[in-house]
């Protein structure tokens, strides 16, 4: 029998069995132990294991990661969360010039086994800062490795693969996951990081898609479906290091490719996998790959310029029947009912 | 002949130390500075190529401070790292080779100078960005924190960094959580050719700045290893005791440019007179002086130590010119703990 829980609570257990596991484990951030605990992700840890395992911390973003990257030298498994991906620019220098490089700069001797918590967002007016997909800025740094979970079953299951792995990991979750429900088993399983998972099964077009992307992917695919388009659609799971042989082992049964980013187009994950495929797959390709990111501008705050600017499951229709010549209108197939453009469902109410 | 009270001070310290801890301190002292001037006079070969700082002139702080510290307490340090990694005892030939960009060296010649490391005695790195280590050595007291152990970190950093907001940032949170941390401020005046001046208000100590953030600070003389070693020791018993952290700013100079085996007084960033001034502060021979005032240990003894580290250094860099170069099929190994290939 299924045990349907959400995504932050997903994430909540995999902390809990982290810290079971292994008393080295520790969490800390601005907030993980207020009363709303990161969006439900942190709540009742400090009750749970003390705090000095959990713990609020001054708003000292780059200290803070070289804390965890120093205390990661001895043995430590800290787990460090920004409510916002955009505070941990902050902390670049010691995400890029220490934690990245530690273990190649010093011939292997350091492990720095981090893992840092950076929650990413689209609507509600979040704006030019305080919702930045920025994926690709740390996926081109050697060293990193960057996850991005989009079901409540891969959130528990990468965030324990993070927590133990040797290597520093960005864990990315989208805040309009967290409340996504979905299957998840009570015990501790863990998925490997850099493989993707098959959402769905076709032959006539290859979908490669990341986080809150694959839930719109999800429906366009159902509906692509119903007009006879069938879509291998692969979620990537990890956006560094990247599941090459799906994606190959894909292209070269369908022949098409698209590729869905949750940030913006230029210098993207996306630009990077069709880059991959053309090198890779060239000869099995049957027509130019597309890709759906997000405007070059930062993110605007005004609801009537969101519309324009977040691209949704209508958008990823009507370049597919493009691609596969025919003639589809996602704005009249998917049915929106009455909710607007810049919440993920009824339970989101903003402002946060 | 004994001058004013810090003069009395001085030789009551010296009377007071043990033989062995003299001849520690003044076997660091010449390591150190027989190492760099080494570096130095073969620079010029071309062989040595990563960008190299020498310590030359601030050998002082590190042989003091390290002397005050145990084998097993971490030490981190920055982009000017080889008197920290010597007097902690960093392998000597390892710390060569990796200059020389050799598989045997410390990092296996994927870091060279400025990215120095010896875990075996408690080095655990040495990194090129202002201030970036000093919050790593704050982790390092929070591992040992959290697993009550008695070990304690302290890190190296120069006048520049405690300009940096990682500084602020590092040394609050240390005050907040009552971290077993010795902060060493290097104050040598300069950050590359920039005056302090420029950098910092005049009449500002950087020590009392510290004072007022809550950290129990001192300011003292780095060109006198014994005063440093006196003044570490007293603050290494209080942190260890669980005191909290605590912070020294020693003052010092650099000999030598920046970056590089060569002087540059004459190039106009600052004037002779004041070099000549603190080359009369040598930290190294004063010491050798006073040791021999004293009569504490012997001339053939002070004679012995010089002519063995003598042969260490010419073994050192033979070690390296024989030492391989990392395989080039070696590139992408490590990029990742755990890689197969």
């Amino acid at each position: 029998m299924p045990r349907i829980i959400n995504f932050a609570q997903a994430i909540n257990e995999a902390f809990v069995q982290a810290m079971e596991i292994d008393k080295n484990v520790i969490c800390y951030g601005l907030g993980v132990d207020d009363p709303k605990g990161v969006f439900g992700t942190t709540i009742g840890l400090q009750t749970k294991y003390g705090k000095e395992r959990v713990f609020d911390i001054p708003a000292s973003e780059n200290a803070m990661t070289g804390i965890a990257i120093g205390a990661s030298m001895a043995g430590i498994r800290p787990v460090m969360t920004h409510q916002r991906l955009d505070f941990s620019l902050l902390s670049l220098d010691q995400i890029i010039n220490n934690a990245a490089k530690f273990h190649y700069m010093f011939g292997g001797q350091h492990k720095i086994p981090i893992t840092i918590r950076m929650i990413v967002g689209r609507g509600w007016g979040q704006g030019p800062t305080h919702s930045q997909n920025l994926q690709a800025l740390f996926a081109h740094i050697p060293g990193l490795k960057v996850v991005m979970p989009t079901t409540p079953y891969d959130a528990k299951g990468l965030l324990l693969s993070s927590i133990f792995d040797d290597n520093p990991v960005i864990f990315i979750e989208h805040r309009w996951l967290h409340n996504m429900e979905g299957d998840v088993p009570e015990n501790d399983y863990r998925i490997e990081i850099g493989k993707s998972s098959q959402i769905n099964e076709g032959n006539d077009i290859t979908i490669v898609s990341m986080s809150y992307m694959t839930v719109e992917a999800i429906h366009a695919v159902e509906i692509l479906k119903d007009h006879d388009i069938n879509c291998d659609l692969i979620d990537l799971r990890s956006v560094k290091p990247i599941d090459w042989s799906s994606i190959h082992k894909s292209i070269k049964k369908t022949g098409r490719l698209l590729v869905l980013d949750t940030g913006v187009t230029e210098g993207s994950i996306a630009g990077e996998i069709i880059a991959n495929v053309c090198e890779n797959c060239w000869n099995d390709l049957k027509e130019q790959p597309h890709r759906i990111c997000l405007p070059g501008t930062p993110t605007p705050t005004s609801y009537s310029l969101t519309k324009a600017y977040y691209k949704r499951s209508e958008t990823i229709i009507n370049t597919v029947s493009k691609m596969m010549n025919k003639d589809l209108d996602g704005y009249v197939l998917v049915d929106r009912k009455d909710l607007p453009h810049d919440v993920p469902g009824d339970w989101f109410k903003g402002p946060f | 002949m004994v001058h004013s009270i810090k003069d009395a001070n001085k030789m009551s310290n010296l009377h007071q130390t043990s033989t062995s801890v003299l001849k520690e301190i003044y076997t660091k002292l010449f390591k150190i500075r027989t190492v760099e001037e080494t570096i130095a006079k073969k620079y010029t070969e071309w062989e040595m190529r990563c960008p190299t700082h020498l310590s030359t002139g601030q050998e002082g702080i590190a042989a003091g401070v390290c002397q005050a510290l145990l084998k097993d307490d971490y030490v981190l340090s920055t982009h000017r790292s080889h008197a920290h990694y010597l007097a902690k005892g960093g392998d000597l030939n390892k710390m060569i080779a990796e200059i020389y960009g050799k598989e045997s060296g410390c990092s296996k010649g994927r870091g060279g100078s400025m990215h120095l490391i010896d875990k075996n005695v408690g080095f655990m790195g040495s990194t090129s960005i202002v201030g970036g280590t000093i919050p790593l050595a704050a982790g390092l007291a929070l591992s040992s924190q959290l697993k009550k152990e008695s070990k304690i970190a302290c890190v190296f950093f120069g006048d520049a960094a405690t300009e940096e907001g990682v500084f602020f940032e590092t040394i609050n949170f240390a005050a907040v959580k009552n971290l077993p941390i010795l902060f060493i401020c290097e104050n040598n005046l300069y950050s590359v050719y920039s005056p302090l001046e420029c950098r910092q208000p005049v009449n500002r100590k950087i020590f009392e700045m510290v004072n007022g953030i809550g950290i129990p600070s001192v300011a003292g003389n780095g060109n006198d290893a014994l005063e440093t070693y006196y003044k570490s020791k007293k603050f290494v018993d209080e942190i260890r005791n669980g005191d909290g952290p605590r912070f020294i700013e020693l003052s010092t100079y650099r000999w030598r440019e920046h970056c590089g085996p060569f002087f540059d007084n004459d190039i106009g960033y600052r004037s002779e007179t004041e070099f000549e001034s603190w080359k009369l502060r040598d930290p190294l021979l004063n010491f050798e002086n006073q040791l021999i005032k004293i009569k504490k240990i012997p001339q053939e003894v002070i004679d012995t130590v010089k002519t063995e580290i003598k042969r260490e250094v010419i073994e050192a860099f033979q070690f390296a010119d024989e030492s391989p170069f990392p395989d080039v099929s070696e590139l992408y190994s490590n990029i990742y703990s755990g890689d197969t290939n």
